[in-house]
């Protein structure tokens, strides 16, 4: 299958008062049609700047951008506002139109592109009902919580049936139960609709929870892009050990490996868990090599419903003894012997 | 119907000159108030429209703006610039011409709207485009990003989003209407203006003067109070 999104060395350059500051620098990858593809970065990483080449709210200076069969940077702005009709976007701020009901703001897009109004109205009512706000049709955006908000923002950014969506950091406004439920609805529209959702954002949290592939953004430029979990579970770029440094706190700091030093007698190692790592095995072998072993740091978590994690162990011993544990931890898993 | 201004009080009858008196002046002061409605609500109505489309027109071409144009802003804002600043009365003698080249005479209440719509439509385009500039730029993403035109954004989203505070401001039009059309009748408008210069002033008949800021207080605060309460119920606060 041919991907849905082709970013082909892609640049996007801003005049400012400063000179030239390029947003975008010759980007390339592939998005692929019906998963949900992450793009995470820190503020002015050019995240922002990306998503918007794609349905061409921003023009990029120079480089190839096929979306959907077209390549965008060739489309005139009438062009383009047809092409937009097929790609949703959703917004940190919802960006509701204050001067409309939520039925009102769903129906928009479907005037724009010309539904009768029989049409509309059916599929404003099939999508509250989708979303769960069919009750809240005829209230204005000011009477709805923030997460209903970005519902209606949904809602409306799949009106005119898109066969992707662009959701632009839009949990950041959120509180974290409300943004596991704007996820969950994500990842609803993308397996029910089959939509290829594009989401920005600047928590590991987000891509990790609904991500397939993720593409780690640095002063313009892709660091790092692969699975969500090979990513973050072998992190090479170091934006990217800042990321999963937020999140996964399973590896002691220096800080931390300094106090295991003090208060722990023996060599201090860092195991990684796998799904079907067999630690335990190895570790009811310690006895019997005269080492005894201590858990003194660590934690396990679940990516893309497989485990992770790494645990610390204090080993007590005579050297070789210890030596060889360590052998035999190295021969069915990762392992790191703090100096 | 007004009288000749340079007619001296001496001439005049003798009925009117003390006090309000309702047989002579209620007649008097009920065609004013008509006039002046008239002049108010025809310039609201052409001045106000011109307005808007000027105020759009200056905030969609500003830099950033949906249809940003350097040329036609400079242009926009320099002829703004230009006109606003004149003090209406000595607007009125400018537009003179022009209202006699359109309407073949520069007396009357129409001739006025003449004046008053050209001095509102530059001011009412000021406070259209400070109100429209206060719309969040996020919404107009969201329309973009539908596939709306920038003309039909222009056209049916922009006026809504700043509905409650455009009534506001048009409120406030409405009162420095009413201020221009007292001014427009020293040239010969009619008008509650005219009514108080004549009857009241002219012949030191300070009932007539007084009972003439009433009807115009209480014309205001009627407008007032109306536009307050549209503006509060588009805004639902």
């Amino acid at each position: 299958m041919s991907p849905i999104i082709e970013f082909d060395d892609v640049t996007k350059v801003f005049e400012s008062p400063s000179g030239p500051v390029r947003a975008v620098d010759g980007i390339s990858l592939s998005i692929e049609p019906g998963e949900v593809f992450g793009v995470i970065g820190y503020s002015g990483a050019g995240k922002s700047t990306l998503v918007r080449l794609i349905n061409g709210l921003e023009r990029a200076t120079s480089g190839r951008l096929v979306v959907d069969g077209d390549d965008v940077t060739r489309l005139t702005e009438a062009q383009l506002e047809l092409k937009r009709r097929r790609i949703g976007m959703i917004f940190q701020q919802f960006n509701l139109f204050r001067s409309r009901t939520v039925a009102g703001n769903v129906a928009f897009p479907l005037k724009v592109a010309g539904w009768p109004k029989a049409d509309r109205d059916r599929r404003v009512a099939e999508l509250l009902d989708f979303v769960g706000l069919l009750d809240r049709a005829h209230d204005h955006p000011e009477q709805l919580s923030g997460g209903q908000k970005q519902r209606v923002g949904i809602a409306r950014a799949l009106a005119a049936q898109p066969h992707i969506l662009l959701a632009d950091e839009c949990t950041s406004a959120l509180d974290p139960e409300t943004t596991q439920d704007v996820l969950r609805l994500l990842r609803k529209v993308n397996t029910e609709l089959g939509v290829t959702v594009v989401v920005i954002t600047h928590e590991l949290d987000v891509v990790r929870s609904i991500a397939d592939r993720v593409a780690v953004l640095e002063n313009g430029r892709v660091a790092e892009l692969g699975t969500v979990f090979d990513v973050f579970t072998r992190p090479t770029a170091d934006v990217t050990r800042r990321f999963v440094g937020t999140v996964l706190h399973d590896r002691p700091r220096p800080a931390d490996l300094d106090r295991l030093r003090r208060t722990h007698d023996g060599c201090i190692v860092t195991a990684e868990v796998r799904d079907g790592s067999t630690l335990g095995a190895v570790l009811g072998s310690a006895g019997e090599l005269g080492v005894a072993f201590e858990i003194v740091y660590g934690g396990i978590g679940t990516l893309q419903d497989r485990s992770f994690g790494s645990l610390t162990l204090a080993l007590d011993g005579p050297d070789a003894a210890v030596d060889a544990l360590v052998e035999r931890l190295r021969a069915v898993t990762p392992v790191e012997v703090a100096s | 119907m007004t009288l000749a201004p340079t007619l001296s009080p001496l001439l005049l009858p003798a009925a009117g000159n003390d006090g309000f008196d309702w047989s002579f002046h209620g007649p008097k002061l009920v065609e004013a108030l008509g006039q002046t409605l008239y002049m108010v609500s025809a310039t609201l109505l052409v001045g106000g429209g011109l307005g808007l489309v000027l105020g759009l027109a200056l905030y969609t071409t500003r830099r950033g703006g949906l249809l940003a144009h350097r040329g036609v802003f400079a242009v926009l804002n320099l002829v703004v610039n230009v006109f606003r600043p004149i003090p209406f009365l000595i607007l009125l003698m400018v537009i003179a011409p022009l209202t006699v080249a359109l309407l073949g005479t520069r007396l009357g209440s129409t001739a006025m709207v003449v004046s008053m719509s050209f001095a509102a439509t530059f001011g009412v385009s000021r406070i259209v485009e400070q109100n429209l500039v206060a719309i969040d730029p996020g919404i107009i993403e969201a329309a973009r990003a539908t596939g709306a035109s920038r003309w039909r954004i222009v056209t049916t989203l922009l006026v809504p989003e700043a509905l409650g505070p455009l009534i506001l401001g048009y409120t406030f039009v409405f009162v420095a209407v009413v201020d221009m059309s007292a001014l427009a009748s020293i040239i010969d408008g009619g008008g509650l203006g005219a009514f108080a210069l004549d009857y009241g002033y002219k012949r030191w008949n300070f009932a007539v003067v007084w009972v003439t800021v009433a009807v115009i207080v209480v014309l205001v605060q009627l407008a007032q109070t109306l536009g307050n309460r549209l503006s509060r119920h588009v805004l639902r606060r």
